[in-house]
């Protein structure tokens, strides 16, 4: 069974819509700005990337009713990318619809609406617990934006959250991917979501891996690959593609942005120099090489990769990592960027948005380009060509693609896109 | 306050929660939250919280249950503004 996207939504820092974000990639345009709230309580990094929605945007995707006491941006963002991209596949969305029990969704998130819980805290410790409402437990329990998108949706397949840190999003396309493979579902809306704001980005702030050096520059603090790279980024946002039998496709003369190869989701067990928060670099490369077979494609086919890539001291060594998964490097290395020097590490919902960037790359036969890396790291400089590094928008073919995502708890994922 | 007023005062209040439009507008004391106006039964509670606010009363858990009516509420509001 053959597994293909037939729609895209992204709600993102330097783009809300597949328009507007096909535009900002290819122009190399920064979503990343500095946020007074961030410097206001103390934060070592006060930049951050963050989608801009005016209130009547909110409105054309959620009813006042499910506007009332909300406050979870991760389910926001999910929502509106879900719904969009439903709708970029040829569906239409109507609260009386039918019933659908061939369609479903994953749609990942690492928390579920923190700025919700911390007003829900406040009010339990003012012994307040029945002044909660009802809309506390829907905005706080992870798997709050894959219900509400059922809801919306109609979906009566599966309906879940997964999650596994930074790369949710990209488990999330293979988890329904294999959903459709094994014939359980026609059709899976998959994506990730992230909240943004202080509450979801201190915990890293503390840990010292954001960058604190861009604070007077925010456009040039994501700085992946580069000898000046600093930490990451935060951002947040959402991504989200339906994903559907190349049969069902065909049957209702869908538009094909790409097809989905295969891919795999393994972990480094926190084994061999892995940990908490490093990877086991021989489970990365296993990985990767493992995602080449169960795509049935070598190595030397993949034009592009995306990569994880977050502007800390790792990047190196997911370079390295590359370079022996797939046996190639210097001129013969493939194409590489990372949308994070655009748009920060968007955390749960990386993987996702990343992956919509990834795949419109195909649909569209171009490379966006990487910033913010005029200074590559001479680690990297090394082991592959500088031109290999994308600079300046690229018009060139693209026939496979490769995105990696890896996340805190040793985890690590790789799908393998191709033009249809 | 008049029976009236009062009335208007509660139909404002549901107004976000409503799934009927036609019970809506012909809301009388008569009207039942659930089976006439098609309120969710999980917005109930924030009906009750809005009708706490509105009039700076608090409603506990056993008048909660029986607030399920435009007639009901307008009792428990008149109760629990006369032990103000």
């Amino acid at each position: 069974m053959r597994v293909v996207i037939t729609g895209l939504g992204v709600v993102a820092p330097n783009g809300v819509g597949i328009d507007a974000f096909t535009k900002a990639i290819k122009n190399g345009e920064s979503g990343i700005t500095f946020h007074q709230n961030l410097a206001d309580l103390n934060f070592s990094c006060c930049i951050g990337g963050i989608p801009q929605i005016s209130e009547e945007k909110k409105g054309a995707y959620l009813t006042p009713l499910q506007l009332r006491g909300f406050n979870s941006s991760g389910i926001l963002y999910g929502c509106m990318a879900g719904m969009d991209a439903w709708k970029d596949a040829g569906f239409k969305i109507d609260s009386e619809s039918d019933l659908d029990f061939d369609s479903g969704t994953v749609f990942g998130t690492g928390t579920s609406g923190v700025e919700k819980f911390r007003e829900a805290i406040y009010k339990l410790d003012d012994k307040q617990v029945k002044r909660l409402g009802s809309t506390v437990v829907v905005q706080t329990m992870a798997s709050g934006v894959s219900a509400f998108l059922g809801g919306i949706l109609g979906l009566g397949n599966q309906v879940t959250t997964n999650s596994s840190a930074c790369t949710t999003g990209t488990e999330a396309i293979l988890m329904g991917y294999e959903r459709i493979k094994n014939g359980q579902a026609k059709r899976m809306l998959v994506g990730s979501c992230s909240d943004d704001g202080p509450y979801i980005w201190g915990g890293f702030d503390a840990m010292r891996v954001m960058t604190y050096k861009h604070n007077e520059s925010p456009e040039q603090g994501s700085r992946p690959m580069s000898a000046s790279a600093s930490g990451f980024v935060p951002g947040s946002g959402a991504g989200a593609l339906v994903l559907e039998s190349l049969e069902t496709a065909l049957e209702r003369n869908a538009t094909i942005y790409a097809e989905v190869l295969g891919g795999n989701i393994n972990s480094g067990g926190q084994r061999n120099g892995g940990t908490m928060t490093a990877p086991n670099a021989k489970a990365v490369q296993r990985c990767i090489k493992d995602a080449i077979k169960n795509a049935g494609i070598t190595a030397k086919e993949i034009d592009v990769i995306n990569g994880h890539l977050t502007a800390t001291s790792k990047d190196g060594l997911e370079i390295e990592n590359w370079t022996k998964a797939l046996d190639r490097k210097g001129g013969d290395f493939p194409y590489i960027n990372s949308l994070k020097s655009m748009v920060g590490h968007c955390l749960s919902a990386a993987g996702s948005i990343e992956s919509v960037a990834t795949v419109l790359q195909i649909k569209e036969q171009f490379v966006f380009p990487n910033i913010n890396c005029d200074d590559l790291h001479p680690d990297i400089s090394q082991l592959i060509s500088e031109e290999k590094i994308v600079k300046k928008l690229l018009k060139t073919e693209v026939n496979i693609a490769a995105k990696a995502s890896f996340g805190f708890g040793d985890v690590n994922g790789c799908v393998i896109f191709k033009k249809y | 306050m008049t029976k009236e007023e009062l009335i208007a005062k509660l139909k404002t209040i549901v107004q976000p929660y409503i799934q009927n439009e036609e019970a809506f507008n012909n809301l009388s004391e008569n009207t039942d939250f659930i089976n006439d106006l098609k309120i969710n039964s999980a917005n109930l509670v924030d009906v009750i919280l809005d009708v706490e606010d509105e009039f700076d009363i608090r409603i506990e858990n056993d008048d909660m249950e029986r607030m399920v009516s435009v007639k009901a509420a307008m009792d428990i509001v008149n109760e629990k503004l006369a032990e103000k």
